[in-house]
């Protein structure tokens, strides 16, 4: 009992991390259809952006915070700028290859500047931790899951009751109708970018803490994000959000009550049994298309 | 009629030429490590030609092909490594179970538009992965599989690299020479319709979601043929070999040399080949110098390289009149 | 026709009788309860004012959109199991209102793909080329020149459809249809983009196509032809039949004045 809640508590932790980086990737997508390959590179960005901000150039935590998610919009801005928008490409999968290769060329940039080793970031708080029930909470799980639920509701505030959030929302259900009422559309694409990338960077600066940071860390971050954005129905907020979580729990569970060397197969089996079962995801309004 | 029998003469013409530069290439190189780099180039052309038919004409993408070039390399590694089975009975089985494998995965996301099928075998690839890698009691783990038997048939010994390089690039004419009787066919008629409009092609009659299947499975059947030459070559494998970044990299090759494209898949598939060795000089600009290679080319010749300069070349040739 | 005829034709079994079709998309009722039947051998004139919903009822009787209600039953079965391909085969061929051809593939490439359901070689064959392949081909080539013949493209054969004309384009589109040997042929708006010669050869090619015995459904705002070439005409309008009849009897109907004056 108090093992599995052990697990709940450190799957809810990672579950909210997914979630921000699932929330961003659908971001994006419903906005621009683009899956875009390098966001886990973004997440690398914001760990090692606080490795360099908060461990090495000691800069207070809200500031180095806060030049860490710059640092991710900024990128996000440049790669909008200079590869997705320069594109002549028609077809989608070009666009996705440029996502390869910018992660291909984020990772490479990450190593130049930060080497091959690992880095380890402290804790947001230094408190002691809390034990619930005989499981230990650390409050750095705290600051991350209400971190992710404030964000997850900042951008939900956002589309819903602001007038360029409103125009971005149109902007995904329908990109001509909305060029057509006059909403400058590639402008939301640029925003929903840095919105995007952004959130991949907070993602890295709340997973820093709570584990090993180095150049090659993305990867399988941006994948999990894009398995628990599809559970969750690609294209939806809190479909994205409940798909990290979910996908944090049964990942902490598997790995604790069955074996752990399986534990990064989880989110995969997952993305097939949902591709399988239910295709839109399963808190997608929408069937996937069949024609 | 002339336009088609030139149309076919040219293929004729082609073919000839690819044949007499791979057999002088095979005899007048010596060194070994040319050789080798030949030898994979020919592996990965054929790892390309299969995708090239799936991305190019069914207009499907594949992120997870690795997984059937794996299969293909652990099947006959464990068959005839393990278990003493002749490699070529543990080809029959290694593509058998490709082919099995696509159908299952293939059958349910096949049906859906858009890249649902990526989605599908994005998954399954990073599975077989993790499996290769875990499940060490069968394929060595993470530390890879040893043992792997030298290919025979007969008096044959394929071990010198000039050996090798002739038999996997036979393999790749042969794997042309089926892609273009495919591409000529009623099969490739419909596989094209389906390129240049899939609904049109569905209303007129292909049943699309089964011809995709199948292209999907004959791609599977490719990647795990690229696996057993590529296992039987090099005698170790591990599962790094297999991995995503590996699956990236194929489909990379397609969409650099240009989709819908036999040559295509040929030229990509060396460039992809030659980049790193040439980078490796670069040592910690290498990923740098790949991924905006990559970018640069993608964002200014979204058709690709073969077509790209086909392109500047038409364009020069303007110019100049 | 005769009116001799005609009774004959009715007395008949109908080759498709569309039961109660409804099709929203959002809140946009397409289609409103639809139901007609048309008997075999005739042209049915099918005429509308823009987003009436004459495409979404032939995209619901060639089967891409599924009905929300109602059924369609042709030449005695009932399709609402059957799959796109499938209703190819039992006989429903059809053209699009936007021309859409394959267009880097030659004109008889397009027309041998309009004989997929009609033709079986697969992988394996492609792969062997055994002798039943080879005859196969050839069979299938030479319906298809005769075809192309029949619709007076065969000079365009080997060139790409979408390097040709509208007007040419859109008569490979029927090639193309014919070539599934159909029982029933849907055409979207045939005439649209063509010139006074160019619509004046089309009757004449539908009508060349009723003597070969294949029912046609003809969607078509050229009043004239529309009239001059149908046995039996369907108003719809706003997703509602509005009315249904012959020819004359349509010109003279009020409720369709109205709605083609603007009421
Ligand atoms: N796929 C779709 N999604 C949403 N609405 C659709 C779709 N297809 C058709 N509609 C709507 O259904 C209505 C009927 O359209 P339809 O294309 O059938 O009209 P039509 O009679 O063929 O008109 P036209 O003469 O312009 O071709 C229109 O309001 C159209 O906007
Ligand atoms: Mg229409």
């Amino acid at each position: 009992m108090q093992e599995i809640i052990q697990y709940l508590f450190s799957g809810i932790t990672t579950g909210a991390i997914y979630a921000v980086i699932a929330v961003g990737l659908s971001m994006l997508y419903s906005s621009t259809e683009l899956i875009n390959f390098a966001h886990g590179e973004f997440v690398m960005v914001g760990a090692m952006a606080m490795v360099t901000f908060w461990v090495h150039l000691a800069w207070p935590l809200p500031l180095a915070i806060l030049a860490a998610m710059a640092l991710g919009c900024t990128l996000g801005l440049l790669f909008e700028r200079f590869a997705i928008r320069t594109a002549k490409a028609s077809n989608p999968i070009v666009l996705v290859i440029i996502t390869v290769g910018a992660s291909i060329f984020l990772r490479g940039t990450g190593m130049l500047a930060w080497g091959k080793d690992p880095f380890s970031v402290p804790s947001f708080s230094s408190h002691e931790s809390i034990e619930i029930l005989g499981a230990a909470l650390l409050p750095q799980s705290i600051w991350i899951v209400l971190g992710a639920i404030g964000l997850a509701g900042g951008i939900h505030f956002f589309l819903k009751k602001t007038l360029t959030g409103k125009a971005m929302v149109a902007c995904a259900v329908n990109q001509k109708a909305a060029w057509l009422s006059g909403i400058p559309s590639e402008r939301m694409a640029v925003l929903a970018f840095a919105i995007s990338t952004g959130c991949g960077a907070i993602a890295g600066i709340f997973i820093a803490p709570i584990t090993m940071s180095s150049y090659d860390m993305g990867t399988i971050l941006g994948l999990k994000g894009f398995c628990a954005a599809m559970i969750g129905g690609l294209g939806s907020l809190w479909g994205a959000f409940a798909g990290g979580i979910l996908l944090g729990v049964l990942e902490s569970l598997g790995a604790g009550l069955i074996s752990s060397g399986l534990k990064d197969a989880i989110a995969f089996i997952l993305l097939l049994l949902i591709l399988y079962i239910r295709p839109g995801g399963l808190f997608a309004a929408k069937e996937a298309k069949r024609f | 009629m002339s336009d088609k029998l030139s149309a076919r003469s040219r293929a004729r013409i082609e073919n000839s030429i690819f044949l007499a530069a791979v057999i002088l290439l095979g005899l007048v190189t010596e060194n070994t490590y040319y050789l080798q780099i030949m030898t994979f180039i020919g592996i990965n052309t054929l790892l390309a030609l299969g995708l090239n038919m799936l991305m190019g004409y069914a207009g499907q993408v594949s992120l997870g092909h690795a997984a059937f070039y794996g299969i293909g390399a652990y099947a006959t590694a464990i068959l005839s490594g393990t278990y003493a089975l002749s490699p070529w009975l543990a080809l029959i089985c290694a593509v058998g179970g490709a082919v099995l494998v696509a159908f299952i995965v293939g059958l349910p996301t096949l049906r859906l538009s858009g890249y649902y099928l990526g989605m599908g075998t994005l998954g399954f690839g990073m599975i077989v992965n993790i499996l290769f890698r875990e499940w060490s009691s069968v394929t060595g783990g993470a530390s890879g599989f040893v043992g792997i038997p030298v290919l025979e048939a007969g008096p044959m010994v394929f071990m010198s690299g000039k050996s090798y390089f002739f038999l996997v690039w036979a393999v790749v004419l042969a794997a042309i020479l089926i892609c273009r009787r495919i591409l000529r066919s009623r099969m490739g008629r419909a596989l094209r319709a389906i390129h240049d409009g899939e609904n049109a092609a569905l209303a007129v009659g292909v049943n699309t979601h089964y011809l995709k299947l199948k292209v999907f499975m004959f791609a599977a059947a490719l990647g795990a043929v690229a696996g057993f030459l590529y296992a039987h070559f090099v005698l170790f494998i591990s599962p790094e070999s297999f991995g995503f970044m590996v699956s990236v990299k194929m489909v990379t090759m397609v969409v650099i040399g240009g989709m819908a494209s036999i040559w295509g898949a040929l030229l990509g598939a060396g460039l992809l080949t030659l980049l790193p060795e040439v980078l490796h000089g670069f040592a910690e600009y290498e990923m740098i110098v790949f991924g905006l290679v990559l970018m640069l080319v993608m964002i200014f010749m979204p058709q690709g390289l073969t077509r790209g300069f086909l392109d500047i070349y038409h364009a020069s040739r303007k110019k100049r009149q | 026709m005769t009116n001799q005829d005609l009774r004959q034709a009715q007395s008949q079994q109908p080759i498709l009788d569309v039961q109660g079709l409804t099709k929203l998309f959002g809140g946009v009722k397409a289609q409103d309860n639809i139901s007609f039947s048309i008997e075999p051998g005739i042209v049915c004139g099918l005429i509308g004012p823009n987003g009436a919903g004459k495409t979404t009822l032939f995209n619901m009787i060639t089967g891409i959109y599924a009905p929300d209600n109602g059924q369609v039953i042709f030449n005695g079965r009932n399709t609402r199991k059957m799959a796109v391909h499938q209703l190819v085969k039992a006989g429903i061929a059809r053209t699009f209102q936007h021309v859409e051809l394959f267009g880097s593939m030659t004109l008889l490439e397009n027309v041998l793909v309009g004989m997929h359901v009609r033709t079986r070689c697969g992988f394996w064959g492609a792969v062997t080329r055994f002798p039943w392949v080879n005859r196969e081909e050839k069979a299938a080539v030479e319906k298809a020149e005769s075809l192309l013949e029949f619709t007076g493209l065969i000079d365009d054969a080997h060139k790409p459809a979408g390097d040709l004309p509208v007007g040419r384009q859109k008569t490979a589109e029927i090639a193309r249809a014919l070539a599934s040997d159909p029982l029933l042929l849907l055409l979207d708006e045939p005439a649209a983009g063509l010139n006074a010669v160019e619509t004046e050869n089309l009757g004449q090619l539908i009508r060349a196509v009723k003597d070969r015995g294949v029912t046609m459904m003809l969607v078509e705002h050229d009043m004239s032809l529309a009239m001059g070439i149908s046995d039996k005409v369907i108003v719809l309008d706003q997703g509602r039949k509005l009315a249904q009849g012959t020819p004359r009897e349509i010109q003279n109907d009020e409720a369709v004045m109205a709605a083609y004056l603007g009421g």
